[in-house]
């Protein structure tokens, strides 16, 4: 009898078990939960735990134990950190990835490894285009989406006269470019700042010499909340309104900007305001559990656990067969908060990208409400340079 | 021309904000011979307690206070508990004690405050503009800036120069050993001078409050700017603080506004863009390293550190 028993634990072990286990299913969670970056780990995080706990402890019907590890938004620990969970607590699937830079040391490696890794938030191009994967999953967004929206967006508006300003650092040339790529009008001037200036004076200075019709701008975290309060103190926000992906503008982004926010466009492929039931019922169940209205991030980690669920339900938790848990991924069959929801080519979302505003809420406080839907179904730039199969 | 002084202007508020943290730090570097990294958390604190107070009070000048205060016992404490046992040590030490209390301190304000960045509004009287040059509106709060600024020089000139603590301060800062020996209370003094920088650290973190993300780590950005201010400046100096860090600031701003600019006359845009970013914040290190050739010991620095 010792040696089947013997055999049973290494099966399980190497998650070979099979429906018989009666061990959960571990799911890694590698996301930033330190450094000013650390809000959007713990956000997706907790819209990752709202998923299981509408599962009752279950991800569609299967047991699953959630593991969550900071990865200090360094590239070198979030690699140690993904290795052991892959060879010490034999994870299978793999989650939370915050930034880009964290992404490209990781999941590649992860990937290497034979693991699933399903992206809630960083969508690189290279794991878009030349470097897709079959057991990569991006459940957010290409990087690029946002701002090619909000390219397009501007353009509809009519604006022709475009002052650009990001950080000098690859992701912001990046995003720079993905808004030149739908925006057809007159570069006013491209000014690019340091990574991680506090102080934006300079540049609002020779916002106001150029005289430009409209800003785009790609600053995220607290860059962003610098920007846009200097430039409402400069009184520049009544003049020449503030475009930029929503990085700097999730719902409790902007009442730390505080009024200086108001009236700020900003792109994304999901709202609090979406008017469909899985949306309705994430949000309210959200604020009840964490006291505040949930941030895009939040509804990226409900929907990658959702879409973990539906093809752990599809295969009946049994990861011994990749291919069937990467078809069932594949078909992402899921209530997403978004309303509709499925992967291209590279398996990254075709989706809805919606410009939003930020408007004063009934409650006082600062939100986002959905101004118009700019792209139907967009499909990122990088699609077509992926050669799966 | 009107843009040039106004970016002149930003540059001469960038320089206070970073006199206030200088100010502080060189008064303890040189006095007591002790590096401290934990003065960004100092400002930190001061800008959190100060959002804090403001967004119950709705009164700015309260809030002032209160991160002044708060940083000014936050940094006794830190004198008393930590930095009394590291005098004796060498600077190495010193780096490593003072790093831990960054952590601390970032841990500490998530634990406290979460990890959402705070805001903090500004009254209704400095929130608006005024045109100090025809068609040139220039935000109040930044005026407001330049004018604590010059308060702090004046009433720090006072001090060292012209009152009994100061003129001991001087004491401490030319010879200590000796100052010790003549019978003065070389402990008290330390928890007064360190007290006096965090304080002023408080003080530069509610000012800076109003336009940045009040978020934890928010003191290292600054950090470094002032380390560069007080090493150009002259450890140990007053005076050399409050040229270097206006220097430091006008340069910055300079930098960032017209060296892209510059560039393009030789480059063409896409590359010239780059490089004068590139250049642009390497400026002040470029500075930093021009003085450091030319005169090791910082602009006013005397030679005993």
């Amino acid at each position: 009898m010792k040696w089947q028993t013997a055999c049973f634990a290494a099966l399980a072990l190497l998650g070979l078990g099979g429906p018989l286990q009666a061990q959960p299913v571990k799911i890694g969670m590698v996301t930033t939960l330190s450094t000013p970056g650390g809000y959007l780990g713990d956000d997706i995080r907790k819209g990752f735990e709202l998923a299981i706990r509408h599962g009752g402890g279950k991800l569609g019907g299967v047991e699953v134990e959630l593991l969550v590890e900071d990865d200090g938004l360094n590239p070198g620990a979030a690699r140690q950190t993904v290795t052991r969970m892959i060879q010490r607590d034999g994870v299978r699937i793999l989650t939370g990835v915050v930034f880009s830079n964290v992404a490209m040391a990781t999941v590649p490696q992860a990937l290497r490894e034979g693991v699933f890794y399903i992206s809630p938030n960083a969508g690189p191009a290279q794991l878009a285009g030349k470097g897709c994967h079959p057991n990569y999953f991006n459940v957010a967004y290409q990087n690029d989406n946002f701002d090619e929206a909000m390219g397009q967006y501007v353009s509809d508006q009519g604006y022709d006269n475009v002052f650009l300003l990001a950080p000098n650092y690859p992701a912001g040339r990046d995003h720079l470019a993905g808004f030149k790529r739908f925006y057809r009008g007159k570069v006013a001037a491209e000014v690019y700042t340091q990574l991680g200036q506090t102080d934006f004076a300079a540049e609002i200075a020779q916002i106001r010499a150029a005289k430009p019709g409209a800003v785009f701008f790609f600053l995220p975290g607290g860059m962003g909340i610098n920007f846009t309060k200097q430039y409402a103190q400069a009184g520049l926000a009544e003049s020449i309104p503030l475009f930029g992906p929503t990085f700097s503008f999730d719902n409790t982004l902007v009442n730390a900007v505080g009024d200086a926010a108001l009236g700020v466009f900003n792109t994304a492929q999901w709202s609090a305001d979406l008017d469909n039931p899985a949306n309705r019922r994430f949000v309210a169940d959200y604020i009840e559990a964490y006291g505040r209205l949930p941030t895009l991030y939040a509804a990226q980690g409900y929907d990658a656990a959702q879409l973990i669920g539906s093809a752990l339900q599809a295969t009946g938790g049994d990861l011994s067969d990749p291919t069937a848990f990467r078809a069932a991924l594949r078909e992402a069959r899921f209530e997403s908060v978004r309303g509709k929801f499925r992967f291209g080519a590279n398996q990254h979302p075709i989706q809805d990208v919606y410009v939003r505003k930020v408007v004063r809420g009934e409650d006082g406080k600062l939100a986002n409400v959905i101004v118009a839907k700019v792209f139907e179904d967009h499909v990122d730039a990088y699609a077509a340079e992926c050669k799966l199969d | 021309m009107q843009l040039f002084l106004e970016q002149v202007l930003n540059g001469l508020q960038f320089g206070m904000t970073l006199l206030l943290m200088a100010s502080g730090l060189t008064l303890v570097f040189g006095i007591m011979s002790l590096i401290n990294l934990a003065h960004g958390s100092l400002f930190m604190v001061g800008a959190y307690v100060g959002a804090t107070i403001v967004a119950r009070s709705d009164s700015f000048l309260l809030g002032a206070l209160g991160g002044m205060a708060a940083a000014a016992v936050a940094g006794m404490l830190i004198e008393l508990l930590v930095m009394r046992r590291l005098y004796r040590h060498d600077h190495l030490d010193q780096v490593l004690a003072t790093f831990g209390l960054i952590l601390f301190f970032n841990e500490l304000v998530r634990l406290v405050w979460g990890r959402q960045p705070l805001g903090m509004d500004l009254p209704a009287w400095l929130a608006g503009s005024v045109e100090i040059l025809a068609g040139v509106p220039y935000p109040q709060f930044r005026l407001a800036v330049i004018a604590v600024g010059l308060l702090v020089i004046g009433l720090l000139y006072l001090l060292i120069m012209r009152t009994r603590l100061g003129m001991r301060i001087r004491a401490g800062a030319a010879d200590r050993e000796t100052i010790g020996a003549l019978g003065i209370n070389i402990r008290l003094l330390y928890t007064i001078v360190f007290s006096l920088g965090a304080c002023l650290a408080g003080l530069a973190g509610v000012m800076a409050a109003p336009f940045l993300a009040v978020e934890s780590g928010m003191g290292e950005n600054i950090l470094i700017l002032t380390f560069v201010v007080i090493v150009i400046g002259g450890i140990g100096s007053i005076k050399g603080a409050v040229v270097s860090a206006l220097l430091i600031g006008v340069a910055d701003t300079l930098g960032r506004a017209y060296l892209p600019v510059l560039a393009r006359l030789w480059l063409d845009p896409a590359s010239a863009s780059n490089l004068g970013a590139a250049l642009a914040s390497m400026l002040i290190y470029l500075l930093m390293a021009i003085v450091l050739a030319v005169r090791p010991q910082g602009l006013f620095g005397s030679y005993h550190a």
